[in-house]
């Protein structure tokens, strides 16, 4: 019970606080350098337009580019949504941003909870192996896609050994056991607290990238 | 290192220096040491806001390399565009990033070495035209062709340029053109020009509406180029100039990564347009010409333009669809070969299409064009690299299978830099077609006028 109350209290908060303070940082750390004025004459002004055309464009290729990327696009979209259900759809977790939060929604059904589940496993199985495999991501994969890829699928290994989920019992199931549910929190406050610091925090840089190239192309009047 | 060792070569299909007998890839006589310092000192001085973000943003998806001709012809991996900027990225991460001060504390990154950088080279410069095609894959929206020439800056202080390519940017820093086409050599060529083509070249006027600038590869392998702008130009009325103190539109200070010569370079042609009044001044058939004026030369002032900086595809599109230059059809149908630096990265993807259209040829597009076209391989100054040329025939033979796969009758582009490296493939694979000319299919087909309109 001890490691529970502190993956509960101290732990969480901490952690909540490193992944506060480290996102705000690396984000400081990027709006400190300067920017050189731009004296062209633009073909455009509307660079918030472009910004915002550019993060949503992004989300798909080029059809040129579909047929060799197919694969690895479905199953990036198969595993950060399997995440997003996993992470808000599942009761337990409602629970928990309940207590920290206040706001509560409905959780999904729990086909969903384990479609999403089987997807985020899937995924990231084929992503640690195209890692391995690819030439190209091989070459450039260092410690922080690996220990990305381990803090990312940590907490889902440890969340099914709390809930131990027998396919035929009712959905959703209760906890067995504090200790794994402990273990459970703190593999999810390692996730936050590392996230700032490496390429996870494409959660947030991507709408800055994406962002400030779409503003630079309308500027110039070039598609993206 | 004397002219001497570095003879031009303007025999062969494209024009560059001769293929030098012993290779000085390394500028200088200096230790390592400072070399390195050197590098890293522009580096850091390179790490804006936006070099900043893309350098963070990166989640190693290898993505970039599905877009990037070199990768795709070769199958290496270190062609993956990057990759070419491991160095830059290193630097960033230990120089400037967020966690710098981590990473130097406890050594997490190592230093970047001058062996590194020289092992760099290759990529940085042989195999990377900057023609942004990885900037429209990459999911995370990196502009990674404009890292890389941020990352030249750094090469060039390190003094790590490809032999070649320093030779022709250091001539055209001593001589104002990189080809040899100096202020005595194109007046010879107007004078030239004017006698057999019976045309009004109209050199140093002291006032104009336009000043038209020019490649030194028009000016020394296509001077056919001159004349169909000095005929566009008469043709639809304009007063109009060239200036013998600013001409000279490639800017191979900004290809080999030396920002001073290219604000040099850049400044020329300003101060040429500002002294004659003009209120235009036309780029050439030249793709870099439009980024390092169009985009990038007011920021070498350091204030706006007191002129408009437009292309020559779109100084005809806006004169066709004005009527102001009229044209006869072509009745042919064409693939047009899009200038990387004009279209994907210059936003005027619609200027040749209008003029084609105007032409009346039957435009067949090929699989890839408009903003996702594949370069021609010798932009970005690897068309001046010998060692380059067995990966470029590569990258340049694609293009060709895409463009005869249209079944098109002409083939046409608006940059003589892409031309002279169809023209050097042509004649390396004897390749059945010949890349042509935007301005001059034009020229070629002006209406007449009666006189007095």
């Amino acid at each position: 019970m001890e490691l529970l109350a502190f993956a509960r209290g101290p732990g969480l908060w901490l952690s909540l606080a490193v992944f506060c303070l480290g996102s705000l940082w690396r984000l400081w750390a990027i709006f400190r350098r300067p920017a050189k004025h731009d004296y062209a004459e633009p073909r455009s002004t509307a660079l918030a337009a472009g910004a915002v055309r550019a993060i949503v464009t992004r989300m798909w290729h080029h059809r040129t580019f579909r047929e060799r990327t197919l694969v690895q696009t479905l199953n990036a979209y198969g595993y950060h949504i399997g995440l997003a259900i996993v992470f808000f759809g599942f009761v337990p977790h409602i629970v928990f941003i309940r207590r920290l939060t206040g706001l509560s929604w409905p959780a999904v059904p729990g086909w969903l909870f384990v479609t999403g589940v089987a997807f985020v496993f899937v995924g990231l199985v084929y992503v640690f192996f195209a890692r391995l495999t690819s030439p190209v991501q091989r070459l450039l994969s260092n410690f922080d896609d690996w220990f990305s890829w381990f803090v990312t699928i940590l907490p889902m290994l440890t969340g099914m050994a709390v809930i131990a989920l027998p396919l035929h019992e009712s959905y959703p199931p209760a906890p067995l056991d504090p200790v794994p549910v402990a273990i459970h929190l703190l593999s999810l406050e390692l996730l936050l607290v590392w996230l700032p610091f490496g390429k996870l925090a494409h959660a947030f840089l991507v709408f800055v990238s994406r962002g400030m190239t779409g503003a630079a192309f309308a500027r110039k009047g070039a598609g993206l | 290192m004397s002219d001497a060792q570095h003879p031009l070569d303007l025999e062969s299909p494209r024009l560059s220096v001769k293929k030098p007998a012993v290779r000085f890839d390394k500028q200088g006589e200096r230790p390592d040491g400072e070399r390195l310092a050197a590098a890293m000192t522009s580096f850091v001085k390179d790490f804006g806001r936006t070099a900043a973000a893309y350098m963070d943003s990166c989640i190693h998806c290898g993505n970039c390399a599905e877009a990037c001709h070199f990768y795709l012809r070769t199958g290496d991996p270190k062609y993956t565009p990057i990759w070419k900027l491991e160095p830059f990225k290193q630097a960033y991460q230990r120089e400037a990033g967020p966690f710098a001060w981590l990473y130097r504390a406890l050594g997490l990154k190592p230093a970047v070495t001058v062996e590194e950088l020289e092992s760099w080279q290759e990529l940085i410069y042989d195999s990377c035209t900057m023609c942004g095609r990885c900037t429209m894959i990459c999911p995370m929206g990196i502009d990674i062709a404009s890292l890389v020439g941020l990352a030249r800056h750094g090469m060039y202080q390190a003094g790590l340029v490809p032999h070649e390519l320093w030779a022709v940017a250091e001539r055209a820093e001593r001589e104002g053109s990189p080809l040899g086409a100096t202020p005595k050599v194109l007046k010879d060529r107007l004078e030239w020009l004017a006698d057999e083509h019976e045309v009004e070249m109209r050199l140093d006027r002291p006032e104009a509406e336009v000043l038209v600038t020019f490649s030194s590869i028009e000016i020394m392998k296509y001077p056919q180029s001159l004349v169909a702008t000095a005929k566009v130009l008469e043709h639809a009325g304009y007063t109009w100039t060239i200036s013998s103190s600013g001409y000279e539109a490639t800017n191979f200070g900004m290809l080999s990564g030396n920002a001073e010569w290219q604000k040099r370079s850049s400044l020329k042609l300003i101060e040429a347009a500002i002294a004659c009044k003009a209120k235009v001044m036309i780029l050439p058939e030249c793709g870099h010409a439009y980024t390092a004026l169009r985009w990038q030369g007011a920021n070498m002032l350091g204030r706006p333009l007191p002129f408009r900086v437009l292309h020559i595809s779109e100084f005809l599109a806006e004169n066709v669809a004005s009527g102001r230059i009229a044209v006869k059809k072509v009745g042919k149908s064409a693939a047009f070969h899009d200038p990387c630096q004009v279209s994907r990265r210059g936003g005027a993807t619609r200027a040749p299409r209008i003029v084609l259209e105007a032409l009346g040829v039957e435009l067949r597009e090929a699989a890839d064009t408009g903003d996702l076209s594949f370069c021609c391989g010798g932009g970005g100054g690897v068309i001046t690299i010998h060692r380059a040329d067995e990966l470029r025939y590569r990258t340049t033979a694609l293009k060709m299978q895409q463009m005869d796969a249209t079944g098109a009758e002409l083939r046409v582009t608006s940059c003589s830099n892409c031309r002279q490296t169809f023209d050097d493939g042509r004649a390396h694979f004897k390749w059945d077609q010949q890349m042509g000319s935007l301005l001059e299919l034009v020229a070629d087909h002006l209406a007449d006028r009666p006189a007095g309109q």
